[in-house]
């Protein structure tokens, strides 16, 4: 039955389709007031709030991008650095390498040539030796048999410039001898 | 219930049955004529739906300032659930019904939803208990508004004379059948629209009132009043009543985003260049 009463109303001309003017006072104002809420008030903070998000996203992707830009230039100076430096050691090392090596060399012709000169000296210093023994042996030789000879025959044959070229001639008789034998 | 009573007795033009103890009293057309509350006799006399209106108003108004005074970048709180609520109409109604043309409209549409939605759930919030749009006078105003709105944005993006055309002489029909379809076409867009838009809330809110003060009142009656097994059925009413108040919160979501995307789709189809 309430339901009939209902429809009844709602397809006639009854007041429910009619606004009563104290809602349509009452309700025109709240619209009114709403929409200056939204107008004035919700929507320019709203979209300040979205634009300064929007703002402060992109600033940080910017920001993102210009590190990672100046990241990238640092790893690639880095690197560059580290290459150069690289090559530089191993020229040190290199040229380290080589000075050992000339060093070395020269170290061991020094050695060679010390030596050389060592032994040249050291043979020069016993023919010299060998010379003087020799000439020392001569002299020595030579007065023992002109003695000896003295004594065999009975007379002095000192001061004799004669008997001393005759020894003379003996020696150098017994030297080409020896030398002989040597060879 | 004596203020039901008293609103009951104001209404002259459906006599109601009922008043007397241990009858049953339907609720009736009635609920919809409330008796004024305060200056009554003026223009601005208020009745329980004017207060609601008023309230309401108030409360969203409270709401998007408490919101939106210090509105920060990471949103915290009642922004943060005020921006998910703009962003509904925003996103989900102006931008994809309106694309770029969305900004433009995205103020009166949000006020649309707000409102509708605030005056529409009033029906379930004790003590309250009755849309603030169940009475034809808000959604017969948001419907002109909303009428004059999609026409004047037409009018201006094509000029009247290729608004009209358009929209009353659609392309590529033949010449005689005009005669059936301009008729049908200045109906239903300049004379229907509104009228849909109108009745289309106010009968959802009303039928929601209806239905929930009846499952009520018939809880109470049977529980009451009723003897022996017919008391179950008011266990049964009363579960009907709290299904019903679960379907109202749902219908009154649903009617304002109804009312704001009919609204875009509205000026959308104004705006665009073919219909």
């Amino acid at each position: 039955m309430a339901l009939l009463q209902v429809v009844t109303a709602a397809t006639g001309d009854g007041p429910i389709l009619i606004p009563a003017p104290a809602d349509l006072i009452w309700g025109s104002v709240s619209f009114l007031i709403l929409i200056f809420l939204f107008w004035k008030y919700v929507f320019p903070r709203f979209n300040e709030i979205l634009k300064e998000r929007t703002e402060k996203i992109e600033g940080g992707i910017v920001r993102a991008e210009r590190a990672q830009a100046e990241a990238d230039l640092a790893l690639k100076k880095y690197t560059a650095q580290m290459e150069e430096a690289r090559a530089e050691a191993s020229a040190i090392r290199a040229k380290a390498e080589e000075q050992r090596k000339a060093m070395y060399e020269e170290a061991k012709s020094e050695a060679n040539q010390y030596k050389e000169v060592e032994n040249q000296r050291f043979q020069d210093r016993t023919k010299a030796e060998i010379s003087q023994a020799s000439l020392q042996l001569q002299k020595e030789v030579g007065a023992l048999a002109l003695e000896l000879a003295s004594r065999v025959v009975g007379e002095s044959l000192k001061d004799d410039a004669r008997a001393r070229s005759v020894i003379d001639q003996f020696i150098a008789d017994l030297e080409n001898q020896a030398s002989q034998a040597g060879k | 219930m004596a203020g039901a009573e008293q609103m009951r007795m104001n209404t002259t033009f459906i006599p109601l049955s009922g008043g007397e103890p241990g009858e049953f009293t339907p609720p009736s057309i009635g609920e919809f004529f409330p008796g004024a509350l305060l200056f009554e006799g003026t223009l601005f006399e208020m009745s329980r739906i004017n207060l609601i209106m008023v309230l309401m108003t108030t409360v969203l108004c409270v709401f998007f300032i408490t919101a939106f005074r210090r509105p920060a970048v990471v949103p915290r709180g009642a922004q943060n659930f005020g921006e998910m609520a703009l962003d509904f109409v925003r996103i989900n109604i102006a931008e994809e019904v309106l694309g770029h043309h969305g900004r433009k409209y995205v103020v009166y549409l949000a006020t649309v939803f707000f409102m509708l939605f605030a005056f529409n759930i009033t029906s379930v919030i004790p003590p309250l208990q009755i849309a603030a749009t169940s009475v034809i006078a808000l959604p017969m105003i948001l419907a002109v508004i909303t009428w004059l709105i999609f026409n004047v944005s037409g009018v201006r993006a094509h000029g009247i004379v290729h608004y009209l055309k358009a929209n009353l002489f659609p392309p590529g029909v033949p010449k005689p059948i005009y005669l059936l379809v301009t008729p049908i076409e200045f109906v239903s867009t300049f004379l229907l629209r509104p009228v849909t838009l109108t009745i289309r809330l106010v009968a959802n809110m009303m039928a929601g009132h209806l239905l929930l003060v009846l499952f009520f009142t018939a809880t109470q009656f049977l529980l009451l009043e009723a003897t022996g097994v017919i008391k179950i059925f008011g266990l049964a009413s009363f579960a009907m009543g709290f299904a019903s108040t679960v379907l109202e919160v749902v219908v009154s979501f649903l009617q304002a985003y109804i009312f704001t995307l009919l609204t875009a789709v509205y000026i959308q189809g104004a705006l665009a260049e073919e219909h």
